[in-house]
């Protein structure tokens, strides 16, 4: 036996090697377990030196383009894009409030529910593997990060965080083919399945040929999956066609936009409806109404400039009382008689002006 | 001394085996790692060049040894799927079999000949994807896509790295 193993021994490690790995395969993917130990090695050789490098290279490049570049626009351009994620993230959740429902109730809504709480981070590194939809962010569970939670920038989602670690993460993308989500579209309400393809595209899987779904319609997260909030945007139908008894829909996703430095950790979400699609408010041009017919009692028509509701009535009288008692609004003055006939006022002034003898 | 006496006497090209001290032996491949871990972030072409596995394969056809080739591949590979998203174990067993089969090949060609390098290296970059996908279909039931026009431009692209990349690692050694 020895001989035999001596003989061949380099056959015999490559299975004894080969072997202990497809069993540890096997228990993770059997039991669902996590060989922890082993990762954390891993993780913990590698962050703190991409830490390190991303550090480095980011100061660098800092201390060039503040000193010898852009003095004062480089923090004034940080200050103003952070400004602008956050008012962005104000302004999706204030139009989705607001398009749902009229202005008083989606502010109660808005006082009522407060927005999800977030967590900034860096993303420090990418997976390991060619084309890898896996990126490293710099924070852990020392920052409340939880396996299972979303992770979005101001533009849309991102995708999911996988693995938590004291000071990092991995965040699997949207864009990975292992990754699903459960969409739904602006304008025709169709619910779908997001899946990633490995390369900048989205799929939206299990619509049906028979459900509506326009090019161009955009997709948010309905919440259905219990990781992203609904209502958070994710992307633009490109692609939409029939296919084998379903549609092939597939989206550019919004959150990748403008790169992917920073992204938000929702620890917290909060579910907002989708917004509704805004009413086309194009002018519609009428013709002019045909002439009278000769002999033909004329139509009353309803007169272009004059005063048409009891409102604009209101405003005409304020507006002759002004003029006649030489009154500017908004100016600090005497107070206009309001009590007094404008018509009357505005007659017996061009009778004045008419007659100056009878006047003096 | 004659011909046939030196041909006895001095160990063969192509049977030389290479030493590296141990830093050269953790640094490079952790380096190898970070570089896929950091680099694609900013040039995201470079996310398909494969350092881990090509410096498997250096180490695997300097050693000449197929035990080295398997531990180097598998220590590799595993610290890999650590950073990974998959299960352990997936590019460890890919890359174990690539140690193997490089250091076997080693032993009957001269690997210090550039283009012998070249077409090692495009051919262990194709058999390393294509056994990654076999794996991830059989043992995982992922439906990976598996491009072999694709695979084939890679492949001679990661060559092409390979062979200055080995030029440069050939300065770390020791003795060979």
């Amino acid at each position: 036996m020895e001989l035999l193993l001596n003989r061949y021994r380099n056959l015999t490690v490559l299975l004894v090697a080969i072997l202990a790995q497809l069993v540890l395969l096997a228990y993770q993917v059997k039991s669902n377990g996590e060989v922890r130990l082993i990762r954390v090695w891993a993780v913990t050789a590698v962050t703190p030196l991409a830490r390190v490098i991303e550090g480095g290279r980011s100061s660098a490049a800092h201390f060039f383009s503040d000193y010898f570049v852009l003095l004062d626009v480089r923090e004034e351009n940080k200050r103003l894009k952070k400004d602008l994620d956050r008012i962005s993230m104000e302004n999706q959740y204030l139009r989705t409030e607001l398009d749902t429902a009229d202005r008083a109730q989606s502010l109660a809504i808005f006082q009522s529910h407060s927005p999800s709480k977030m967590v900034a981070a860096h993303v420090i590194g990418n997976g390991t593997g060619t084309g890898a939809r896996v990126v490293i962010i710099d924070r852990g569970s020392t920052s409340g990060v939880q396996k299972g939670m979303a992770v979005i920038t101001p533009a849309g989602i991102v995708g999911k965080v996988v693995d938590v670690y004291p000071v990092s993460s991995f965040v699997l993308l949207i864009t990975d083919p292992t990754f699903g989500a459960g969409v739904i579209s602006q304008k025709n309400r169709v619910h779908g399945t997001l899946k990633g393809q490995g390369h900048s595209t989205v799929q939206v899987e299990y619509v049906q040929n028979e459900e509506k779904v326009d090019q161009g319609e955009f997709f948010y997260t309905s919440g259905d999956d219990r990781i992203f909030p609904k209502g958070l945007p994710v992307g633009e139908a490109t692609v939409v066609r029939q296919g084998r008894g379903e549609k092939e829909i597939y989206l550019t996703p919004s959150g990748f936009q403008n790169g992917l430095e920073e992204v938000l950790i929702i620890t917290e979400g909060v579910h907002v409806a989708i917004p509704e699609v805004p009413s086309t408010n194009q002018q519609v041009h009428l013709q002019d109404p045909p002439p009278p017919e000769p002999g033909a009692p004329q139509a009353v028509t309803p007169a272009q400039n004059g005063p048409v509701s009891d409102a604009d009535r209101i405003v005409d009288r304020y507006r002759k009382i002004g003029e006649a008692e030489k009154h500017v609004y908004g100016e600090r003055a005497v107070i206009p008689n309001f009590n007094v006939n404008p018509d009357e006022m505005k007659k017996k002034d061009d009778e004045k002006k008419s007659d100056p003898v009878k006047k003096q | 001394m004659t011909e046939f006496t030196e041909t006895f006497t001095e160990p063969r090209k192509k049977d030389r085996v290479s030493k590296f001290n141990v830093a050269s032996i953790l640094l490079i491949p952790l380096a190898a790692i970070l570089f896929q871990v950091y680099v694609p972030r900013f040039l995201t072409f470079l996310s398909y060049l494969e350092l881990p596995l090509l410096v498997t394969v250096y180490f695997a056809l300097m050693r000449r040894s197929p035990v080295a080739g398997v531990l180097f591949g598998a220590g590799i590979g595993l610290a890999q799927d650590s950073l990974s998203s998959h299960p352990l174990g997936m590019f460890g067993i890919v890359k174990t079999l690539v140690g193997y089969f490089a250091a076997s090949v080693s032993q009957r060609f001269d690997v210090q000949n550039p283009v012998v390098r070249l077409v090692l290296g495009f051919f262990f970059f194709f058999f390393h994807q294509f056994f990654y996908w076999v794996l991830s279909r059989a043992l995982l039931g992922e439906s990976l896509d598996f491009d072999p026009q694709q695979t084939i431009v890679l492949g001679m692209l990661n060559a092409a790295v390979a062979v200055p990349l080995y030029h440069i690692l050939d300065k770390l050694k020791i003795t060979g």
